[in-house]
């Protein structure tokens, strides 16, 4: 197979050239160490060559926790970041847990610096103590004397490699408390100078995805599935699908959810497919269009709420001097990650299974993998692999492909691994889509311009109901995921009503980058707006008026000044306008000035974004801004013109030519400000999409129209 | 059938049915992983490849129309002065998130730049218009084009 790269061969070097130490976690909490032998799962290896491995319990899918963690790492032992390498760690969910999710390992909500902060220094501090600790009894000196730099223990002895004291560290006690470096002595941490562990090979093609696995003897899978959710298979004729060569069987899944057609190669597993005729029960199956989902949303925020989200001081709406008044809807969205979905599943020696993923959450697979297969936890196995991009589509509480693919080998002989891969086409219209949604706002603004009442109606689909993530988001009925942004706004609003509708869904759906925010903040925002050119103040000053003196408020308005200044808020040049919008999510501040040319019907172009971010203390500040560039490009892509509509149930989209991603030219310079802060890192992968949208529909609407009914383009919007 | 493909300047012999995308042929039957399926419709150039020197959608591409044709991947594009420059351009900048498109905007950025030394942003948005980044690293493809424009001046 082609898993044997260079990289990997000179790992497995590596550790069997000689002594190694690691340092890791025991499955009660405390901090572990010994050499290659221990049974403990590292999250540092040290060789005796010097070189220092990083082992990533986080997946790498662009957003960076390969480069951020392993920048802790290096921090702490003393290391240049020329000195690590990284490797993603197994799926083991005690050892290797999200600390934000509970005993799950997974990455997602932004959380996977803000909660690895203080356990990978810890497990690089320790390495060090015990690096220094063997060093100072070799040389006989104090340990306090010692000091490593660029991998050189230095100090009252003679400069010596650390690695010379790498197999005497191994034999030590793993320090309970190690002691961190202070931020003075940081040299890589916040240093915008250090760059990705992952730039060359994914500049070069060396870079390994999941689609890049090729076992031995391997088949691909390609899946028929029904065209609408709910669908069923009632009977398939293979009788053409034979004639293709390369093409082996085809088999109904377990649970007729979809045919599976097995071929030598993925060329030959697509043309199979395509030949195969499948006779569906469409008796349970959706059959909606999605004009009809759109009246049910909207008739749900002119009725009697479902749930009252918050009532702070009962609105004294009808003393309002002015009521301003909106509807918005935003409709499914599908995440098409670069890689099409992916995995492949192959029989070990032992009668376990190996699962190779670019796996988000593991936990999810592997107990999935363990039921279907009968099969203990442990002889489960899951090689996670880099990712071509995700958006939360790789991460699901079904762990729906991974499931496919295991059903798909579990009736095979499985003597030959199996490869599932999802086309395009499969992903466009394969459902898990960020949910529809619709908000009506009225705000009361007294006769000076003061927010005296607004009034949040939300319906929609909810993410989380019915998963077994219910627990976690859902309370006294409401999904968090479906109010968050608003109910927990910032802004000091008086009599402020949240009331919230869940409504049918009709395909299943997922969080998308930002989750709840890629709706909540665009009707905030754009209400804000709204309500300051009816008051007749400027934007900035109005939400500057509505953040109190909190903490939370101070961070949120920080940025927003920030932002403003950046952009030279108010100083645009005559043909530009600018919007601007600010929102809190998974713990960051984010604001945003969109800078426009043109207008709604001749046509905008979208010259410049001007970002502030405050995300606690900045680890990788590089990788940061990268970070809200994305998300920036992500939010706004898909606000000017991408939905997946429904036609009786069936997706009308099927591949980019009409889900069309954002283009090089669609979007101008992108410059981020970076706030600095002591305070715990919190989210960077997500928290900047949330802004982009409503403050380029703030820019637009300079020229006197809210752009509110979701994508923009069917909003009246033209772009140039 | 049986077709002989010049690949990064080897000549493989192949076995391939007529119709096969060339795609397939890199990917599947020799093993070089570097380009990417995206799409499979030429419309979002992760599986860009040069044909003759000229950047092609290879999984539009079909191996039947390239008898006697040079084709190159972006496993030897770094052995090109305009490739060596584009990869140093993209690790200074640090261009990738996820990385999966960039083997193809790689393989476009060269072919612009080969035709093109200095680029102006209107000839480069014109010429990356059909390589998608879903990670949206455009504005660092933009700098990336224009450092390695530099870098090949010298």
């Amino acid at each position: 197979m082609t898993l044997n790269t260079s990289r990997r061969g000179f790992l497995q070097g590596a550790a069997a050239a000689g002594a190694v130490l690691v340092v890791g976690l025991r499955t009660d909490g405390a901090l572990a160490a010994g050499n290659a032998s221990a049974q403990i799962n590292p999250f540092v290896k040290v060789g005796a060559d010097g070189r220092v491995i990083a082992i990533i319990k986080h997946f790498e899918k662009g957003q960076g926790p390969a480069t951020g963690l392993s920048t802790l790492i290096a921090e702490e032992i003393g290391v240049g970041m020329d000195q690590i390498d990284y490797e993603f760690a197994p799926s083991n969910p005690e050892l290797y847990a999200n600390l934000a999710f509970g005993q799950f390992q997974g990455t997602g909500g932004s959380t996977a610096m803000a909660n690895s902060f203080m356990q990978y220094r810890t497990a690089g501090a320790a390495a060090r103590a015990m690096i220094l600790d063997a060093a100072a009894q070799a040389q006989g000196v104090d340990a306090s004397t010692l000091d490593i730099v660029d991998g050189m223990v230095t100090g009252a002895g003679q400069p010596a490699p650390l690695g010379d004291f790498v197999a005497a560290a191994a034999q030590l006690e793993a320090p309970t408390d190690p002691v961190l470096k202070t931020p003075d002595q940081w040299r890589l941490i916040g240093n915008p100078d250090v760059r990705r562990l992952d730039s060359k090979i994914k500049g070069d093609g060396t870079a390994l995805y999941a689609m890049d696995v090729f076992l031995p003897n391997q088949m691909v899978a390609m899946l028929a599935r029904p065209p609408q959710t709910g669908g069923l298979v009632a009977s398939f004729d293979d009788s053409e699908a034979k004639t293709v060569k390369g093409f082996i069987r085809a088999a109904t899944l377990p649970n007729n959810a979809a045919v599976a057609v097995y071929a030598e190669n993925t060329w030959a597993a697509m043309q199979a497919r395509d030949a195969l005729s499948v006779e569906w029960d469409l008796s349970a199956a959706e059959t909606r269009d999605s004009a009809q989902i759109k009246d049910e949303i909207l008739a749900a925020l002119d009725g009697e709420a479902e749930y009252n989200v918050l009532q702070n001081d009962p609105g004294p709406m009808d003393q309002a001097a002015q009521v301003v008044e909106q509807t918005f809807y935003f409709p499914l969205l599908a995440h098409a990650p670069m890689e099409p979905l992916n995995c492949t599943i192959q029989a070990d020696e032992d009668g376990g299974v190996t699962l190779h993923d670019g796996a988000q959450f593991p936990t999810g697979p592997h107990m999935a993998l363990a039921e279907i297969f009968e099969l203990p936890m442990d002889k489960v196995r899951i090689n996670t692999m880099l990712a071509g991009g995700s958006f939360g589509r790789r991460a699901t509480p079904t762990a729906d492909y991974q499931v496919e693919a295991a059903l798909a080998f579990v009736i095979t002989d499985r003597t030959r691994p199996v490869k599932l891969v999802w086309s395009r086409e499969d992903d466009v219209r394969g459902g898990y889509y960020r949910p529809a949604f619709g908000h009506k706002v009225r705000v009361g603004l007294s006769a000076d311009g003061e927010i005296v009442a607004w009034d949040h109606r939300i319906a929609g689909q909810s993410i989380m109901k019915g998963t077994a993530f219910e627990s976690f988001s859902v309370h006294d009925g409401v999904d968090h995921s479906s109010v968050e942004g608003v109910a927990d706004t910032p802004y000091t609003i008086p009599g402020f009503h949240v009331g919230l509708t869940d409504t049918k869904k009709a395909t299943s759906t997922l969080w998308w980058r930002s989750v709840g925010h890629t709706h909540t903040a665009y009707a905030m925002e754009v209400m804000m707006d709204a309500a300051a050119r009816a008051a007749g103040r400027d934007p900035v000053e109005f939400r500057l008026a509505h953040l109190g003196d909190g903490p939370d408020a101070a961070r949120k308005a920080a940025v927003l000044r920030l932002a403003a200044d950046k952009a030279a808020w108010g100083n645009a040049p005559s043909d530009r306008t600018q919007g601007i919008a600010v929102h809190k999510s998974f713990g960051s501040y984010v604001a945003e000035v969109v800078e426009i040319s043109g207008d709604a019907e001749s046509g905008v172009k979208i010259e410049k974004i001007t970002c502030a971010v405050d995300c606690g203390l900045p680890v990788n500040p590089d990788v940061i801004k990268a970070q809200v560039e994305g998300g920036v490009g992500y939010g706004i892509g898909h606000a000017m013109r991408d939905e997946i509509t429904l036609t009786g149930g069936v997706v009308d989209q099927a591949n980019f030519p009409d889900y069309e991603p954002l283009r090089i030219r669609d979007i101008g310079a992108i410059e981020t400000h970076i706030v600095p802060s002591t305070q715990a890192p919190t989210g960077i992968g997500e928290p900047g999409t949330p802004p982009s949208a409503p403050a380029l529909a703030n820019a637009i609407s300079q020229s006197g129209r809210i752009v509110a009914l979701l994508p923009m383009v069917n909003d009246g919007v033209r772009f140039v | 059938m049986s077709l002989v493909l010049k690949l990064n300047g080897v000549e493989h012999t192949v076995d391939a049915e007529p119709g096969t995308p060339l795609l397939w042929v890199i990917r599947d039957e020799l093993k070089m992983t570097g380009t990417k399926f995206g799409c499979g419709v030429a419309s979002c150039g992760a599986c860009t490849v040069h044909v003759d020197g000229y950047p092609t959608r290879s999984c539009q591409t079909y191996i039947d129309d390239l008898e006697g044709a040079e084709i190159t991947t972006i496993e030897a594009i770094g052995a090109t002065k305009a490739g060596a420059a584009v990869q140093q351009a993209w690790a200074e900048l640090d261009v990738v998130q996820c990385g999966y498109c960039q083997s193809g905007q790689v393989m476009s950025a060269v072919g612009l730049l080969t035709e093109n030394p200095k680029p102006t942003v209107e000839e480069i948005h014109d010429y990356m218009d059909g390589n998608a980044c879903r990670c949206a690293t455009y504005q660092r493809i933009r700098a990336g084009i224009q450092r390695a424009s530099e870098i090949m001046e010298g």
